[in-house]
């Protein structure tokens, strides 16, 4: 079977597990938000400090939250259905613009993270493996470990305190300069200035994890027998690294990059906070705050959606790695 | 004729132990040549070192001259420039010799774009006669496989193809039929043999099976504890073997005729094991040779030349102690 139609197998087959697989998150996740205490009304009749029972049960009513709890999921459901995510009571706007309005940051921030974390883990992990047991390896080791184990708050703190603070390269927070109109290449150059803490902060907890996993999988591919296949053949060291021991070493991180985007998508509220960077893990974390249900299952949805496609994707980039998968089935 | 190869007191050697203790052979073209011994006896070292694909830390001593020149002490890039060249090389394990990611054809035009100048749509042309030289059906589809879409047989064939794609004059083959089934193994030999002929190109044959040895070597070399214990002609070799480690090792192969059967008692085996030559000083098999003599033990015997092509490291004639060969090795 050619490789068109293995891809094109697997897209298929994904697609039709994915549409029971979201249903069931939007339910269960719709119960799991009934069993906090509280809704929003509380919380906004609690920071307005003068609520009588008469507005509450106005507040409610209007939102809805009155309706028996099945009543209240049918609803959702529907809305669902016609391609809206529902409104919300607290920002006063529908939750998809709402969304759509923090969604992008995220996005940047966490595909340059895992960007950097992978070209300079695999790097760094080849090198590792290169120079196994010797000096380089020890202190990238070293590295690594300190990196893994130091959260990243404490590293983005220190980065600010580096880079903004003393050096006063890097701006401290923020994803732009406010007011200050700039068009074309100067605000591209202006938005990568704002995203290199925060996502160096994001990446280096990441980057850690495939150096040393990178290191691990090309030390045992370095002893299969087809490597030393490839070298009776005369094939020199370079070509013999790429070509065949990191194509096979990468399948393993392959898996785990795609496990960390899902984890990425709602893991960088700290980060987010630190850099007071417009994201959805703040948006997360305040909707939590202020039981705003709609928004917190707007963005588990969304972030559903996104580790499907982000598994489709891995998929397929490692039926393309290794022919051996999704060959029989 | 001036020989192809000519290893001349090749050792090998990791820190204190020298699995590889100064072996000396010649191999000419065209010919096939096997190399025999149990596992510890230095044949894969000896095998690897043709090809400069020892462990990093690995000493090696002696001369190897190959086409008029010497390949020990050579540079890597020199080594690269022969591998897979001038000499090819197929491993035992057929199943994880090949990338699993990629197609035979990348594999078997990934040799002939290092080392020719061959465009990519050349190449593969090479690589589809290639398929089809080692008698692998529909070569213009097979191409395109991946290793683990073929069989075991199939798989070493093209691990031939890779092994013989620039025509090397030497061909060696570790254990290269080790891990097929019999019938497979025959099919394998036969497309050796073939090759051989056609290309001219001498084959090392590095197997502990002596039917094996029997049926296609032109020349077999027995080897022992890193040494060259004895060499001929497979015929008087095996009929009338002057080594008592090779009438060892033709006592210890099974035979239909010899009417032993694993259900009706051991098999017959060597007594004792190859780490007994550790530290031995004199004959490393004199701790399990059944006709050992104190003298043994002095110094290490040297190779005495029995014949015109016949060399044994055993001062003794076999005549004299034919008889213990089946007592000693019935006795464990």
């Amino acid at each position: 079977m050619t490789l068109p139609d293995r891809l094109l197998r697997r897209v298929r087959r994904i697609f039709f597990q994915a549409i029971p697989t979201v249903l069931g998150i939007v339910i269960l996740n719709f119960f799991l938000l009934q069993f906090a205490p509280g809704d929003a009304a509380d919380v906004m009749a609690a920071e307005a400090g003068s609520a009588t029972v008469e507005t509450m049960a106005d507040l409610r009513s209007r939102f809805g939250l009155d309706l028996p709890v099945i009543h209240q999921l049918l609803n959702y459901l529907n809305n669902l259905a016609h391609f809206s995510l529902g409104y919300s009571p607290r920002y006063g706007m529908p939750v998809a613009e709402l969304i759509g309005q923090r969604l992008p940051g995220t996005l940047v921030l966490m595909s340059a993270a895992l960007l950097f974390a992978l070209t300079i883990g695999v790097v760094l992990g080849s090198l590792m493996a290169q120079f196994s047991g010797r000096l380089p390896d020890r202190v990238l080791s070293v590295g690594s470990l300190l990196f893994y184990s130091v959260p990243g708050f404490w590293i983005g703190l220190m980065l600010i305190l580096l880079f903004s603070v003393k050096l006063g390269w890097l701006p401290s927070g923020g994803d732009s300069t406010i007011g200050s109109n700039l068009t074309g290449f100067a605000l591209l150059a202006d938005k990568a200035r704002y995203i290199v803490l925060p996502a160096l902060s994001l990446s280096l907890y990441y980057l850690a994890i495939y150096a040393r996993l990178t290191r691990a999988a090309m030390l045992e591919v370095k002893s299969q027998d087809y490597v030393r296949t490839a070298r009776a053949k005369g094939v020199s060291p370079l070509r013999l690294v790429l070509r065949h021991i990191l194509r096979n070493a990468l399948i393993p991180i392959t898996t785990l990059a795609g496990m960390h985007i899902g984890g990425m998508l709602g893991g960088a509220v700290v980060v987010e906070t630190v850099f007071s960077w417009p994201g959805l893990g703040r948006l997360a974390f305040e909707a939590v705050m202020a039981r705003d249900f709609s928004v917190l299952l707007g963005i588990l949805l969304l972030s559903s959606f996104v580790v499907i496609i982000v598994n489709a994707t891995v998929d397929l980039l490692q039926a393309w790695l290794d022919p051996r998968i999704g060959e029989s089935r | 004729m001036t020989a192809l190869l000519d290893v001349r007191d090749f050792s090998v050697a990791f820190g204190a132990s020298q699995p590889v203790k100064g072996v000396s052979f010649t191999a000419n073209p065209g010919e096939m040549l096997a190399i025999v011994g149990e596992s510890g006896s230095g044949k894969s070292l000896t095998a690897l070192g043709l090809i400069g694909l020892l462990p990093r830390h690995a000493k090696t001593g002696g001369e190897i001259r190959f086409d008029g020149r010497n390949l020990l002490g050579q540079s890597e890039r020199d080594w690269r420039k022969i591998r897979g060249r001038d000499i090819g090389m197929i491993f035992q394990e057929p199943m994880t010799s090949l990338n699993p990611v990629l197609t035979v054809g990348e594999q078997i035009t990934e040799v002939l774009r290092i080392h020719e100048h061959v465009d990519r749509k050349q190449a593969r042309q090479r690589a589809v006669e290639l398929l089809e030289l080692v008698n692998i059906p529909e070569a213009r589809k097979r191409v395109d496989d991946y290793p683990h879409q073929l069989s075991g047989g199939m798989r070493q064939r093209v691990m031939i193809a890779i092994g013989v794609a620039c025509n090397p004059k030497l061909l060696i083959a570790d254990e290269a039929t080790t891990a097929l089934d019999v019938t497979i193994q025959a099919q394998i030999l036969q497309l050796l043999d073939n090759l051989r002929r056609d290309l001219n190109m001498a084959v090392i044959l590095i197997t502990h099976d002596l039917g094996i040895v029997a049926q296609w070597a032109d020349r077999v070399m027995v080897m022992y504890a890193g040494r060259k214990v004895e060499e001929g002609l497979p015929e008087p070799v095996f009929t009338n073997p002057y080594h008592p480690y090779t009438r060892g090792l033709l006592g210890a192969s099974p035979r239909a005729e010899s009417g032993h059967h694993y259900r009706q008692g051991p098999l017959i085996e060597i007594p004792g094991s190859i780490v007994s030559a550790t530290g031995e000083k004199g004959c490393a098999f004199r701790p399990r040779c059944p006709s050992a003599q104190a003298s043994c033990g002095f110094a290490v015997p040297p190779l005495r030349q029995i014949t015109e092509d016949r060399l044994a490291a055993c001062p003794f004639t076999p005549t004299s102690f034919v008889s213990h060969v089946h007592d000693a090795s019935l006795r464990s």
